[in-house]
C-alpha cells in the first residue's frame, strides 16, 4: 500500500515538488519518532509525557520575557551553528566551535576592558576582535589539516579544552576583577557593550547581527563564486582541484570564516549579556550548535529556525523541571533523538529520490 | 620544587598512578582499534564510556557486586555500539555526525537517568571501589613491582587484552578479515567475507570495551557525576592514531596520557603557586603535538568513514 502511495505521488508531482514533499514527510516522521521515544523515557520516569511537553511549551512561550530569553539563547547558537555549517559544507569537520567561542569571548573582553572609546569605534572593534580570535584559533587545526593532513576532528576537540582552560586562567589570573571576590574579569567599558534592543530584557543587538549574517551566508552559498567553491571543495577536493579551484586557499578561507563566526558567539555573550568574562561562559553552545547545524542540514536559513527551536526547548526545560520534577536533561535527549532520526532517515530519502530519477 | 619531585616515592607513586589512569583510556582505545580497522570511525566512544560508567555505577550500587557492575557497563557499551552500527552500517549515515549525536544522547541520558534513579541528594551516592590486588612474589620487585603489580584486577585484565588484541589482529584469520574489510571492503566481499557482519561485530566489541573503560572510572572513584569522562574518550581516539592502529603503540599512547594526567594532579596537590590551568591543558597540548606527526606519518585504514554499499 505504501509503495502504491509513493507511486501515485511520484506520478502526480513533478520532480522538485516530490523531493520537497519527501523531505518534509521524513522530517515530520523523525520528529514524531523522537517525541515517541522521549515519551517512553518520561513514562518510565513516572510522569505524564503530555504534561511534560505542555509544561515545556508553557515555559518557553508563557510570557513575553521568556520569549525574548529564547532569542537571547538562540543568538550564540545561530552564530556558532552558521560557522559549523560552513565548515561542514567545506569538508572540514569543525568540532571546535566551543573553543572558538571562548577565544572570541577572551578577545572581546581584552579589548573591552583595556580600551575606553565611544561605542561607534569600540563596538566594531570588539566584533572584529571576536571574529579574528575565533578565526585564528580555528586556523591552527585548519593549517595542520590542510598542510599536513592531520585529522581535524580530534585536533579541534583537543583545542576546545585548551581554550576553556585559557579562559579560566584569564578570568582567575591577569585580568581578574580587582574589586570583586568572584573569579571573573572586571566589567567592560560602557562603549564596548552591545545595546539592548527591548528595554528591561536581556535581548541585545547580537541577534540582529546573527540574523543578518544568516541572510548573508544564504546569499553567499546561493549566488557567489566563493559559496560554489566551498561546496565544490567540500564535496570532492580532488575534482575541485582538477576543476581549477585553489583547494588550499578555499579551505583556509572556509575554516577562518567558520571559526570567526563561532568567535562572534563568544563576543555576543561577553558584550551583550555578562559584560565580563567568567568561568563557563558557554554552557556547551559549541556542541549544541553542531546539532543545530546538522538538524538544519547545513542550510543557513534553516539554522535560524533550528536554533530558535533548541533555545525554546532549553528555556522551556528549566520551567518544566521546576513544575513537574522531571530533570531538564530530557531536552538533551529529545534533541539528540530528533537528529538521530533525521540522520537515520537520509538513506530512505536517497532511495526514494533515486527511484524517481530512474523513472 | 625539583627536589620534592625527584624522590623515589614521588616517582613510583606517579608512575603507578599513570598506569591506573591510562587503563580506562587504553581499554577504550583497544575497542576503537577494532572499530576503526573494520572501517568505522566511532567518535561516540566518549558517550559510550559515559553510558558504561553510569551503568557500572548503578549495577554495583544495586547488586552490591563489582563484577555485576562491570557486566552492566559492558552490556550498555555494547548497546551503544549497536546503535552506532545500525546508524552507520545499515543506514549508511555520516559516521562523524552519528558519533557527535551519540555523545549528546549519552550526556542527556546519563544525566536524566542518574537524577531519576537517585533523585536530588545532599550526599552523592557512593559505591565501593576496586581494591588493589598485589600479585604474589613479583610485587616485591623494587620499583617495577610497586608500579605494575600492585594494581587492581581490571588493570591486569586490560594489559592482558593488549597482548590478546595484538595476537588476534595480526596472527589470526579473524584479524585478517577485519583488516581486509577496513582496507578494501569490495575485495573482502568478493572473497566471501560478510562485510556487514564483521563491521557489526567490531563496532559492538568496541562499544563493549569502551563501556568497560567507563565502568573503570566509576569503580576507581566510587561515584558518578555528570560528564565525568571529560574528554577521555577523545584522548582514546587520539591515542589510536598515535599508536597507528597497533595495540602496543596504542598502549604507549595511553600511558603517556595517563602520565600527563597523573603529573598534573600531583603537582596541584603539592600546592605550588603555579597556574594549574596550564597543567590541566597538558594532556591536550601533548595530544596535539603527538598528532602533528613528529613521530612520523601513519596510514589509516583506507575505507575509514566510508559506508559500504553492496551492489545488487
Amino acid at each position: 500500500m505504501f509503495k502504491n502511495l509513493i507511486k501515485k505521488l511520484s506520478t502526480e508531482f513533478d520532480k522538485n515538488k516530490y523531493f520537497i514533499f519527501i523531505k518534509l514527510c521524513i522530517v515530520i516522521m523523525a520528529f514524531l519518532i523522537a517525541f515517541l521515544l522521549t515519551s517512553i523515557c518520561i513514562t518510565a520516569a513516572g510522569a505524564n509525557p503530555f504534561e511534560v511537553f505542555i509544561s515545556i511549551i508553557k515555559g518557553a512561550f508563557g510570557s513575553p520575557e521568556r520569549m525574548t530569553e529564547i532569542l537571547v539563547k538562540a543568538t550564540p547558537l545561530i552564530f556558532a551553528g552558521l560557522g559549523i555549517a560552513i565548515a561542514f559544507k567545506g569538508g572540514f569537520w569543525n568540532i571546535g566551535a566551543e573553543g572558538q567561542i571562548y577565544l572570541g569571548a577572551i578577545a572581546a573582553t581584552i579589548v573591552g576592558v583595556k580600551i575606553n572609546l565611544s561605542p561607534f569605534i569600540l563596538i566594531p572593534a570588539v566584533i572584529i576582535s571576536g571574529f579574528l580570535a575565533g578565526g585564528l584559533w580555528a586556523l591552527i587545526p585548519g593549517l595542520l589539516k590542510v598542510r599536513f593532513g592531520i585529522n581535524e576532528i580530534i585536533l579541534t576537540m583537543m583545542m576546545n579544552y585548551i581554550a576553556i582552560h585559557t579562559a579560566s586562567y584569564i578570568s582567575h589570573g591577569p585580568f581578574r576583577d580587582p574589586d570583586g571576590s568572584l573569579p571573573q574579569t572586571a566589567e567592560l567599558f560602557k562603549g564596548a557593550c552591545l545595546p539592548v534592543i527591548i528595554n528591561k530584557t536581556r535581548l541585545h543587538a547580537g541577534i540582529l547581527l546573527a540574523i543578518f549574517l544568516c541572510l548573508l551566508c544564504y546569499l553567499i552559498f546561493k549566488k557567489t563564486l566563493l559559496g560554489y567553491k566551498i561546496k565544490a571543495v567540500g564535496a570532492n577536493p580532488r575534482s575541485a582541484f582538477y576543476g581549477g579551484i585553489n583547494v588550499f586557499n578555499t579551505m583556509i578561507i572556509t575554516i577562518f570564516i567558520s571559526g570567526g563566526l563561532a568567535g562572534l558567539a563568544g563576543m555576543g555573550e561577553v558584550c551583550g549579556i555578562h559584560y565580563r568574562l567568567l568561568d563557563g561562559i558557554s554552557p556547551g553552545y559549541g556542541y549544541t550548535a553542531i546539532v543545530v547545524a546538522l538538524l538544519a542540514r547545513l542550510h543557513a536559513l534553516w539554522i535560524l529556525l533550528a536554533a530558535v527551536l533548541f533555545a525554546s526547548l532549553d528555556i522551556g526545560a528549566g520551567f518544566m523541571q521546576r513544575t513537574t520534577g522531571i530533570p531538564s536533561s530530557i531536552v538533551c535527549i529529545i534533541e539528540a533523538l530528533i537528529v538521530i532520526c533525521i540522520l537515520g532517515s537520509e538513506i530512505l530519502e536517497r532511495k526514494l529520490m533515486r527511484k524517481k530519477v530512474e523513472k | 620544587m625539583l627536589d620534592e619531585i625527584l624522590t623515589a616515592t614521588f616517582i613510583t607513586g606517579l608512575l603507578a598512578a599513570a598506569v591506573r589512569m591510562a587503563t580506562p583510556i587504553l581499554l577504550t582505545a583497544l575497542g576503537e582499534i577494532y572499530t576503526e580497522l573494520s572501517g568505522i570511525l566511532n567518535i561516540g566512544i566518549e558517550g559510550t564510556m559515559l553510558a558504561g560508567c553510569l551503568a557500572g555505577f548503578i549495577g554495583t550500587y544495586y547488586t552490591g557486586s563489582i563484577f555485576c557492575g562491570i557486566l552492566w557497563g559492558i552490556i550498555t557499551g555494547g548497546l551503544m555500539g549497536l546503535i552506532m552500527g545500525i546508524l552507520s552500517i545499515t543506514l549508511q549515515a555520516n559516521q562523524v555526525a552519528c558519533g557527535i549525536i551519540l555523545n549528546l544522547l549519552s550526556l542527556g541520558m546519563t544525566s536524566f537517568i542518574f537524577r531519576v534513579v537517585f533523585g536530588v541528594t545532599i550526599l552523592p551516592p557512593n559505591i565501593k571501589t576496586l581494591t588493589p590486588l598485589p600479585l604474589p612474589i613479583i610485587n616485591k620487585i623494587p620499583f617495577v613491582g610497586q608500579i605494575l603489580f600492585q594494581q587492581n584486577l581490571m588493570v591486569y585484565i586490560t594489559f592482558l587484552l593488549v597482548l590478546l588484541s595484538s595476537f588476534l589482529i595480526f596472527k589470526t584469520g579473524w584479524g585478517l578479515k577485519i583488516r581486509a574489510v577496513g582496507e578494501y571492503p569490495l575485495a573482502a566481499d568478493t572473497m566471501g567475507i560478510n562485510v556487514y557482519n564483521i563491521r557489526y561485530i567490531c563496532v559492538i566489541a568496541g562499544g563493549m570495551l569502551a563501556g568497560m573503560g567507563g565502568t573503570f572510572l566509576a569503580m576507581d572513584l566510587g561515584m558518578f557525576v555528570d560528564n565525568m569522562i571529560a574528554g577521555r574518550g577523545f584522548i582514546a581516539l587520539a591515542s589510536v592514531i598515535f599508536g597507528r592502529w597497533k595495540p602496543h603503540g596504542v598502549m604507549a599512547g595511553a600511558l603517556i596520557f595517563g602520565l600527563a594526567d597523573a603529573f598534573q594532579l600531583r603537582l596541584q596537590a603539592l600546592g605550588y603557586n603555579f597556574p594549574h590551568e596550564v597543567l590541566l591543558m597538558l594532556p591536550y597540548v601533548l595530544t596535539i603535538i603527538i598528532l602533528t606527526g613528529i613521530l612520523g606519518k601513519s596510514h589509516a585504514p583506507a575505507a575509514l568513514t566510508q559506508p559500504y554499499i553492496k551492489e545488487k
